[in-house]
């Protein structure tokens, strides 16, 4: 039983498709990786998948009651307002605690756990608007470890950090991936899709090419992506498809 | 001596104790609420809607006279009116929240002096606008209670997604459908407590002990808890230090703009010595790693 489902599925914003007549299956368990030139739609559909944005057209079908956790490309953190690591972290325990369950001693080990798993021990009682970008993003994924969830999509996580921080988070997601989780990312290093996503979609707007990293990266469909997002017509007439 | 200056005036008398009642209660709930306003940058729209509950709170007035429940139905009328208003604007037109916030206090603000102005005489006016907090009888003093429970109870109860809102919108909304009743309930609060300083320190002077405490309190501390704590703390000092420097001032300081005074005062200090960014701190840099 698949993960999610597409059917005929058209995102957009104002009319605009930003994803376009996209069908298919991300299996359960399966780690994949979605590439595609600039405007090809991949955050817009992580977007869709975690119910941020309504289809124009077609249908998401997510597995039944499997939680999601998302983390978007560039989360609207207020990193001025005075709270400390913990706390940051401490919100992925919200499906576990809702709005009045205890986060104290119980699961206060689970949160010190969690944070030392993305190696911020000793961070903790720091206000989250002195932590670099890099140690950001470690707090972020130590909440997502925290979510617990059965799906995590990821919008671009190892852009602008670091070699080092980039390795231990992409361990952080085999780790996810071997706990039989399914993992969504959308990622641009080419070489990290290679090394470390069994399946990859190459988006451009449409699927172009769906499957091993290894069939899908060649030269030959990633000119053809760059070329269907330059060549896609926004003034077009609404095509038959969404006429019907 | 000391007695005299720091205890006698509550000892002797019964309308200097109502009021010192009255201040502890619309700081220890307005106080937390200017914390937020603060943390989410909205600490104009707090001021903008104090205006705002002047019309409303002025046709109880034109009804009733000055009745208590009039003019605090009134009031909270208006100000939810165009607190949703002012939403509902920046949603939906080119204007951002700023601006219509402005303008719909603007006219909030001259509206009411005029429906004021239409029964009552300059004193009424001058009650409505800076408050009369040496005369605050049983009820108003049963209502600035009321509202710091019921204040003090939904914060506790929202509290976490409060939070979470104001951290990482797009995270709660992620887990949670929380946030838009969370925000509704907070600017609920916002015109409660605003309508209960009202009747205390007017509608010029209502939103001073909400913000300036938590102003101050930021350049102390970088932590929320301890935030609202110190904002409390200090409303509640301030409160106190203008009723007592308004009584040896005599008939010479009102003791509402005295209170404020009082407000500023500690802002002013915390701005210059505020050991969380204070003026003093930045301009005499220790070596780093110093703590």
């Amino acid at each position: 039983m698949p993960a999610i489902r597409f059917d005929d599925l058209t995102l957009g914003y104002d009319r605009h498709p930003a994803v376009h007549h996209l069908s298919g299956e991300i299996a359960s368990g399966s780690m994949t990786a979605i590439v595609g030139p600039n405007g090809a739609g991949k955050s817009t559909l992580l977007k869709g998948i975690a119910g941020a944005l309504a289809p124009l057209d077609g249908k998401i079908t997510l597995a039944r009651g499997k939680r999601l956790a998302y983390l978007p490309q560039s989360a609207d953190l207020d990193l001025s307002f005075p709270i400390h690591v913990y706390d940051l972290v401490a919100m992925g325990l919200w499906n576990a605690a809702g709005i009045f369950g205890r986060i104290g001693l119980g699961r206060g080990g689970r949160i010190e756990q969690a944070i030392a798993a993305v190696g911020l021990t000793g961070f903790e009682r720091r206000p989250i608007g002195t932590l670099s970008g890099g140690q950001m993003q470690r707090a972020l994924f130590a909440r997502l470890l925290l979510q617990d969830a059965d799906i995590i999509l990821l919008d671009e996580p190892f852009t602008a950090i670091d070699a080092r921080t980039t390795a231990d988070l992409l361990a952080l997601v085999q780790r996810w991936h071997g706990e039989a989780r399914t993992i969504v990312a959308v990622l641009h290093d080419i070489e990290t899709v290679r090394r470390a996503f069994p399946q990859t979609l190459l988006l451009a707007r449409e699927a172009v090419a769906w499957g091993g990293a290894d069939a899908v990266l060649t030269p030959a469909n990633l000119l053809k992506a760059r070329r269907m997002v330059e060549a896609f017509d926004s003034h077009a007439a609404p095509c038959g498809r969404d006429a019907a | 001596m000391l007695y005299d200056l720091f205890i006698g005036p509550f000892a002797e008398f019964d309308f200097m104790r109502r009021a010192l009642v009255g201040l502890v209660a619309l700081s220890v709930s307005g106080a937390p609420i200017g914390v937020f306003l603060m943390l989410r940058r909205m600490s104009l729209t707090g001021d903008a809607m104090a205006h705002a509950i002047l019309p409303g709170a002025a046709i109880g007035y034109l009804v009733a006279g000055f009745s208590l429940p009039a003019m605090t139905l009134g009031g909270l009328a208006a100000g939810m009116a165009v607190a949703l208003a002012a939403g509902a604007v920046a949603r939906l037109t080119v204007i951002k929240e700023d601006a219509s916030l402005a303008a719909f206090y603007l006219i909030s603000l001259a509206l009411g002096v005029t429906i004021i102005s239409l029964r009552g005489s300059a004193v009424d006016l001058f009650h409505v606008l800076f408050g009369n907090v040496l005369a605050l009888d049983n009820d108003v003093l049963l209502l600035l209670a009321s509202v710091a429970t019921v204040t003090l109870s939904l914060l506790a109860l929202a509290y976490r997604p409060l939070v979470m809102e104001c951290v990482d919108p797009g995270f709660l909304r992620s887990v949670s459908r929380s946030g838009g009743p969370v925000h509704l309930a907070f600017l609920s609060l916002v015109v409660l407590n605003l309508v209960a300083g009202f009747h205390a320190l007017g509608t010029l002077l209502a939103v001073g002990l909400m913000m300036l405490p938590a102003a101050a309190a930021r350049f102390w501390t970088a932590d929320i808890t301890r935030l609202i704590l110190l904002a409390s703390g200090f409303g509640v000092v301030a409160g106190y230090a203008g009723l007592v420097v308004s009584y040896a001032a005599g008939a010479n300081l009102p003791a509402g703009p005295a209170v404020i005074l009082a407000a500023g005062t500690l802002y002013l200090g915390s701005l210059l010595f505020g050991a969380q960014g204070g003026l003093a701190r930045r301009l005499l840099p220790r070596a780093h790693l110093q703590r």
